[in-house]
């Protein structure tokens, strides 16, 4: 059997947008694959297509072998018999049942009350969904799909209905919630840190195609085409080890050298994920090698593009930055040179 | 009071609303969630009892329910009864009659109905029975008690048609509101004004049901 979705479906929507989406899953290696894109790139209408909301024009969806659409054979099988769970933005939870009776909806009693056990929701079993916050929302709506026990979790924006605090909370659960089910799950994410933090896969969807899709990190690290690079945002994403916490200061290692960033109680092996833009040149060498959030290395290339110039720099890691085409000009850049990227404190974001 | 003339429209009213309930929600539902294109034709056939007098509704029914129609020969084949000037037949009318009280109300209710439980349910595995069962109508209780309520108050008053199709027999087809009418013409206020208080009464309590129901005095459950 093999063990992936396979999509490669069009459908045309009645406001003229189109959507030709081709993709394979490897659900083994990927059990939380990230479909992320600006908005208006025909996410929600994929996930929808998925889970047999809506109907494909044309196109093949197999999973596991089985068809779930096909548009030449005229197959197409109701949400019912694909079990593909779909979670929407705000939940969705049954306002008139509460919280047991929702995750009790439409699974075994055993099941329903272990994953209540399990999320936290035991004490909860008796309220009704308007009395929860966006979190606890947020938790039902989970145990109530893996409670039913889906082939494929499909969730549209999880953590968007979420204030800040609670996002970077839920953030961690989510994933912990996710793995636990043992089910693959795709999550439609607009956000540079949901992606890193929740994905091992992703798929990045610009104007309703699938312009790449690979491992979290070498989507970011190698983005196929400048688009792809436009929508990911961020092109810096480094393996990094925590060498210190300081008076709300974190400390890791990166490479050779060390970035200090904003301690958010990160814990064991994170990314250090940083936007091109944040990272300035200079030529002056550091004096001492320990001197933070500056990381020596050599120029590999430098590629104009219009006002601003692609540097890409090899610091022990891989480096890329964007600066002026005035600053590159001023600085001579050319390959081979050796320079120093400083990084602010604040421009340097860890998640796990 | 003429408790005999009661007594058969409550039972009228109440067989009635029992059939609309079962024949309504169904339309009601295709209604509500139909994309079909025609469906305004359905809209409107359904309404056509709002507008049209009832004397041209029964004259129509009478002809489509007699013994030389289609309808009328296979009921008597059946049966071996005729369904004109017979509670049967008053039952077919009194049905088509309040349809539109019974399906606008639930089809608004269905609409309002917010898509995404629906969807979230069918994902979840269940079947688009048991989801109407188990999600839309409890979500639209309300409105499904409305139109069986308003079936209900305007079956109990009907008055034109029920003379169109029915006539006036004493316990078979003489509702409160003809026997009203009886009274009057025989002079008899004292009987006709009691019979009517007693409407009145009846059509109040009804109406403010509803709308206490819409305002949601008694909450049936904590709604978001």
């Amino acid at each position: 059997m093999a063990n992936e979705l396979t999509c490669r479906c069009r459908k045309r929507l009645a406001s003229g947008f189109e959507l030709s989406a081709e993709l394979r899953l490897p659900l083994a290696e990927s059990p939380v694959t990230v479909l992320f894109g600006p908005s208006g790139a025909g996410k929600t209408t994929l996930l929808r297509l998925l889970a047999g909301l809506d109907r494909p024009d044309d196109g093949a969806i197999t999973f596991r072998d089985s068809p779930w659409y096909d548009g030449q054979r005229a197959i197409c099988l109701p949400p019912q018999q694909r079990r593909a769970v779909f979670l929407f933005q705000d939940c969705a939870l049954f306002p008139h049942l509460t919280v047991a009776a929702n995750v009790e909806y439409a699974a075994r009693r055993e099941t329903a009350r272990r994953l209540m056990d399990v999320f936290g929701l035991a004490e909860l079993a008796d309220r009704f969904p308007r009395a929860l916050s966006g979190g606890q929302q947020q938790r039902v709506a989970v145990a109530r799909a893996l409670a039913a026990e889906p082939a494929l979790l499909l969730l549209d924006e999880p953590l968007s209905a979420l204030d800040a605090a609670a996002r970077a909370r839920m953030r961690h659960d989510l994933r912990r919630m996710l793995l636990s089910g043992g089910v693959p799950s795709i999550l439609v994410t607009h956000d540079r840190m949901e992606a890193v933090a929740l994905g091992d896969w992703m798929a990045v969807m610009v104007d309703g195609r699938i312009r790449q899709a690979g491992p979290v990190q070498d989507v970011f690290r190698h983005p196929a085409d400048a688009q792809v690079a436009e929508s990911v945002g961020v092109e810096n994403v480094l393996p990094a080890q925590i060498v210190s916490h300081h008076s709300g200061l974190l400390t890791v290692a990166v490479g050779a050298a060390q970035l200090q960033c904003v301690d958010s109680g990160e814990t064991g092996p994170v990314v250090a994920c940083i936007r091109a833009e944040d990272v300035a040149l200079t030529r002056d060498s550091p004096r001492d090698s320990s001197v933070r959030n500056r990381l020596p290395g050599r120029v590999l290339s430098v590629i104009p593009e219009g006002p601003l110039a692609r540097v890409e720099l090899d610091c022990g890691v891989p480096l890329v930055a964007v600066i002026t085409a005035q600053s590159a000009a001023e600085l001579q850049l050319k390959p081979g040179d050796d320079m120093c990227a400083v990084v602010k404190t604040t421009a340097v974001h860890l998640t796990t | 009071m003429d408790w005999q003339a009661i007594w058969l429209s409550v039972r009228l009213a109440v067989s009635t609303t029992l059939i609309l309930l079962a024949v309504g929600m169904p339309l009601a539902y295709w209604l509500a969630f139909s994309p079909h294109r025609w469906k305004f034709l359905v809209e409107a056939v359904v309404a056509l009892p709002l507008v049209l007098p009832p004397t041209v509704l029964g004259f129509y029914v009478l002809l489509a329910i007699g013994p030389r129609s289609p309808v009328g020969a296979l009921y008597a084949r059946l049966t071996g009864g005729m369904l004109p000037f017979s509670f049967q037949g008053l039952l077919v009318a009194s049905v088509l009659y309040s349809l539109p009280f019974t399906v606008q109300p639930v089809a608004a209710a269905f609409a309002a109905v917010d898509r995404k439980l629906v969807e979230a349910s069918w994902c979840l595995g269940v079947s688009r029975l048991a989801t109407f069962r188990r999600v839309i109508i409890p979500l639209a209780l309300p409105g499904v008690a409305t139109g069986a309520i308003l079936s209900f108050a305007h079956t109990m008053g009907e008055f034109g048609v029920v003379l169109m199709v029915g006539g006036n027999i004493a316990g078979v087809t003489r509702t409160v509101s003809i026997s009203i009418y009886d009274q009057v013409q025989g002079l008899n206020y004292g009987a006709a004004a009691e019979t009517s208080l007693f409407l009145l009464a009846v059509s109040f309590t009804v109406l403010a049901l509803t709308y206490a129901l819409q305002r949601r005095v008694w909450a049936l459950w904590p709604m978001s």
